[in-house]
């Protein structure tokens, strides 16, 4: 019985990916990789069977209607019907009744399990229009990219520097808002180190679209490395185009907007960008990150992204060469 | 005073009939006259509303599409919701109750003529103020819900915002005076006999939703007075820099935007309820159950806002209250859709366009139905809320009743308001092509929620796999596209062409079908007497026109008159002068458009002159005339 729920299970998951086409690369929520959000959507199958049945019931009945109404005549038509009122008490008072708050009580315990205070790390997420600030407790700053241990709970205290936007990763848990001037609270926990693919799900303008984010989870190992290798400051420039490039940056407006650890860059607008380099996109998952695509960014973001609020540029490409030069040096030191 | 003929029915149509013109176009009280404004200025806002639909879906065909600028997407967004909420599905519903309301109780007008005439010139004076907006390419585009902080000054300084909180502001004297226009007409101007009991369900759907709108649209309306205060006038209700709070217009809406989903779904379901027993030739079974699950619908329906905001970090207690208002507001919609089983399996089911229209519907709602449940759950909506499994949620459930029942009461009561017969064949053509573009539309959009695409974004990347599923979308939006302009071209033909509908071509129970296909301008010749909830299947003598004196049947031919009947059992009270055409309504119209502009531009001199015309006017609209008094 059981193996046979869970093979039904499986069939439909794959039922349903085989309809999206390609779509094994959707952040599915059916797809669930963590336990919030597995405990989330474990109401999910059960309703979805009873609102099937509640569906099917509904057009079997309602064919039946017709046929059956093919077959009489006008004159056979009763005025009243015994069983009517019956009826329609037991179907939509009694039977309806009882699922429903069968599926409140079972919802309500999923709520409490989610809802359970447990110790974990601790980190902050900011939001901002339209990107995302995640911050460590040791000091590490980053932006769009939320590095988590495997395997372990990480809560997470969120609120917004503008307007409302919403953290939603399909594939580990429900979503919670930001909201400014309040703080909410969430936690996330994937089973297995993996990149799982997030989205800003409240609209928040313009660039609403545009504002993805990753969770990335570690082994547990890897992400203490990276947890103290992001607090520390930017590595320096090692070649004479990278030191141009820092000075460029330093002497043009990006710092007014961007902090790089180590440098006289503190300004907390745009993304920190101490260590740009180890990231994987530009502009909230909008465009992958590469020398080409980091030129082309700095250049004229709003050509990827109409709205920005980073402007565009008029460096020279010799200066543009040595900017991206530079930042892409922001990684970690080798070992 | 001219002389009176001697037959009756000469005299009615000497008190009733309207001078034609462009005078009284302007000026006209007659409810049949303002209803057909209603329904065609409403079916204009619905061509509107999927236009911008299609275009949207266009550039959401496929992945990174530039057709649309994410600016442009977001006001078409904006204005879809608006025009489809509260330029087309509120009006449609109103326009169809303005028309068959006094009909079906067996009245010859609603109880404030002029006050009907201002609610329709003040509603499609809100529309205009809105889509005004687009000429300046500045339409509103916070979405419908209209969240601050998004839609402060800070983030939104240019006129969009104020558009759409004037406009609702305006929409919302319109829609509350017409709140209290309905209930007055059924509470107090039923036919002799029709006691609550014996009131057509239509009209019950039409008491609940105006009895909603008038309670929930204060909570509208003080928003988005609170918003233009914190916008141009440095208060901050909303800003939580100063002490606001964010949320708190989330309440507010909310306490208005849930109950709008059942103003919307109470008169389609009424229409449902009058068309499903029609054609299934027998009385509704289990009347009173229905009856009481749309009243208990209204009633539970302003308990359940914060759903809308289960993903606030609101505490878990007040989630779990309104969880479970969530999933008992399901009860009645269940009793609803097996009392319509219960009758469609006792009955001789005709399939009609309408009623082809009332079953496809009734599936849909089932569809939009258990999905709302699966939304009631916390945890489960805390990770589909705000993507597209919501769109599909409520596309099926406002969309539906919207769509369907409306075009159902088209084809259904087309044939009483114009005197012709639709085209059946084009119809039912009509009806597949909807049903199935609806499907096609809005069903894989339950799957893209799932699947991780957001709602309200104006494009989306490629390797997530949500390509195929918007192109199917695409081409359904279109697909159902052709067919409701196959019903409004048959409409159009069949007004002029169709068959001559006669009296009652359905056979139906309710009294609409006494009168002439369309109405004489005094609707009744003789205020019939009512002692059937079935008054055309049990009254013989109404199925022959005037039902006569000695049947119960009041001439009321002295005078422009109706009946006042008492609340409960409709024992005549009073009879009452009704007024005659008037420009007020429309003066007072333009007037506050002039206040809402200037309020809009923030020019004095426009608002006071503006507000200076609507003071005349109501002066003017409410001045003595020395109308006959006698009996």
């Amino acid at each position: 019985m059981k193996g046979e729920r869970a093979y039904l299970r499986r069939f439909s998951v794959l039922l349903l990916i085989a309809l999206a086409g390609c779509a094994t690369k959707s952040p599915s929520l059916l797809d669930a990789k963590g336990p919030a959000e597995r405990t989330a959507s474990s109401i999910w199958w059960p309703m979805v069977w009873v609102a099937t049945a509640v569906t099917v019931f509904v057009v079997v009945m309602g064919a039946y209607g017709v046929v059956r109404g093919r077959r009489i005549r006008e004159e056979d038509i009763r005025r009243d019907v015994p069983w009517g009122d019956r009826f329609i008490l037991i179907a939509g008072l009694g039977v309806s009744g009882a699922i429903l708050i069968g599926f409140f009580v079972f919802s309500l315990a999923r709520a409490a399990t989610l809802a359970r205070a447990q110790p974990g790390l601790e980190i902050t997420v900011i939001g901002h229009d339209w990107w995302w600030e995640i911050r460590y407790p040791n000091g590490a700053v980053t932006a769009n990219e939320i590095h988590i241990p495997a395997g372990q709970r990480v809560n997470i205290s969120l609120t917004s520097v503008d307007v409302i936007h919403s953290l939603w990763v399909p594939q580990l848990g429900p979503k919670i808002d930001l909201i400014p001037g309040r703080t909410t609270h969430a936690w996330l926990k994937a089973d297995q180190p993996g990149e799982y693919r997030g989205q800003c799900a409240e609209y928040c303008g313009l660039q609403h679209a545009h504002m993805a984010f990753f969770v990335i989870a570690d082994p547990p190992n890897d992400f203490v490395t990276w947890m103290a290798n992001t607090a520390n400051p930017a590595t320096p420039p090692s070649s004479a185009l990278a030191m141009q490039g820092q000075n460029v940056f330093l002497s043009n407006t990006c710092i007014g907007c961007h902090a790089i650890k180590g440098t006289p860059a503190n300004a907390t607008l745009g993304p920190d960008l101490t260590h740009m380099a180890t990231r994987t996109t530009l502009g909230a998952g909008t465009i992958p990150l590469n020398a080409n695509t980091l030129a082309a960014w700095i250049r004229n973001p709003g050509q990827f992204k109409p709205g920005v609020t980073m402007p565009p540029t008029t460096l020279t490409s010799q200066e543009l060469n040595a900017l991206v030069t530079y930042l892409l040096s922001l990684g970690f030191p080798a070992r | 005073m001219t002389t009176l003929a001697d037959r009756p029915s000469e005299r009615l149509e000497q008190l009733w009939a309207e001078e034609p013109g462009l005078g009284t176009w302007l000026s006209t009280v007659d409810h049949k006259r303002l209803a057909k404004k209603y329904l065609y200025t409403a079916i204009t806002f619905l061509i509107l509303g999927g236009i911008e639909a299609s275009v949207m879906r266009l550039q959401l065909a496929h992945s990174n599409l530039k057709l649309l600028d994410p600016e442009t997407y977001n006001q078409l967004f904006t204005m879809h919701g608006i025009t489809m909420i509260f330029l087309f599905a509120v009006p449609v519903f109103s326009g169809f109750g303005v028309y068959m309301i006094p009909l079906m109780i067996g009245s010859r007008e609603m109880a404030f003529p002029r006050l009907n005439a201002f609610t329709y010139w003040g509603f499609v004076a809100a529309g205009i103020f809105m889509y005004s907006s687009f000429l300046i390419g500045k339409a509103p585009d916070g979405g419908w819900f209209n969240y601050p902080p998004l839609t402060s000054q800070s983030f939104s300084p240019g006129p969009n915002i104020d558009f759409y909180a004037l406009g609702l502001i305006f929409l919302g004297l319109a829609s509350t005076g017409a709140a209290i226009n309905f209930i007055t007409t059924i509470l107090k101007m039923r036919a002799p006999g029709m006691t609550l009991n014996r009131m057509p369900i239509f009209v019950w759907g039409e008491l609940a939703m105006q009895v909603s709108i008038l309670f929930a649209q204060p909570a509208l309306t003080l928003a988005t007075v609170m918003l233009m205060l914190q916008r141009h006038w440095h208060w901050h209700f909303f800003d939580p820099g100063a002490g606001g709070d964010a949320l708190l217009w989330q309440h507010l809406f909310w306490i208005f935007g849930h109950p709008l989903v059942y103003i919307v779904l109470l008169p389609g379901l009424g229409i449902v309820a009058t068309i499903l027993p029609t054609f299934a030739r027998r009385p509704m079974v289990g009347y009173t159950w229905v009856v009481l699950a749309e009243m208990a619908t209204a009633f539970i329906g302003f308990g359940v806002w914060v759903h809308h905001m289960f993903a606030t970090g609101l505490p878990s207690l007040a989630l779990s209250f309104v969880s479970l208002t969530s999933f008992l507001v399901a009860i009645p919609s269940g009793i609803q859709v097996f009392a319509y089983l219960a009758t469609l399996v006792t009955g001789k089911p005709k399939l009609t366009t309408p009623m082809l229209y009332v079953l496809g519907f009734i599936l849909i709602f089932v569809i939009g139905g258990v999905s709302g449940v699966m939304t009631a759950s916390v945890p489960l909506d805390q990770t589909v809320t705000d993507s597209y499994f919501v769109v599909a949620h409520f596309h099926y459930i406002m969309g539906g009743v919207a769509l369907f029942p409306t075009l159902a009461a088209l084809y259904y009561w087309g044939p009483k308001m114009f005197g012709r017969l639709l085209d059946e064949r084009w119809g039912k053509i009509s009806f597949w092509l909807t049903f199935i573009g609806f499907n096609l539309a809005f069903f894989p959009m339950h799957i893209l929620g799932v699947i991780g695409m957001p709602r309200r974004t104006y494009t989306y990347a490629s390797h997530l796999g949500w390509d195929s599923w918007n192109l199917t979308e695409t081409i359904g939006t279109f697909i159902m596209g052709v067919g409701i302009l196959i019903t409004i071209v048959n409409l159009v033909r069949s007004t002029r062409r169709g068959e001559p509908a006669g009296n009652d071509p359905w056979d139906a129970d309710t009294l609409e079908w006494a009168t002439t296909s369309p109405p004489a301008d005094y609707d009744f010749e003789t205020i019939p007497e009512v002692r059937s909830l079935h008054p055309l299947w049990d009254q013989p003598e109404l199925k022959d026109g005037a039902q006569p004196p000695e049947l119960g049947g009041r001439p009321l031919a002295h005078g422009h008159r109706v009946l006042a009947t008492s609340l409960l059992d409709a024992k005549p009270e009073a009879v009452v002068d009704m007024p005659h055409e008037s420009l007020w309504p429309f003066f007072l119209t333009v007037g506050l458009m002039g206040f809402f502009y200037g309020a809009l531009t923030r020019i004095g001199l426009v608002a006071a002159l503006g507000g200076f015309v609507s003071l005349v006017s109501i002066v003017g609209w409410i001045w003595p005339r020395g109308q006959t008094q006698e009996m």
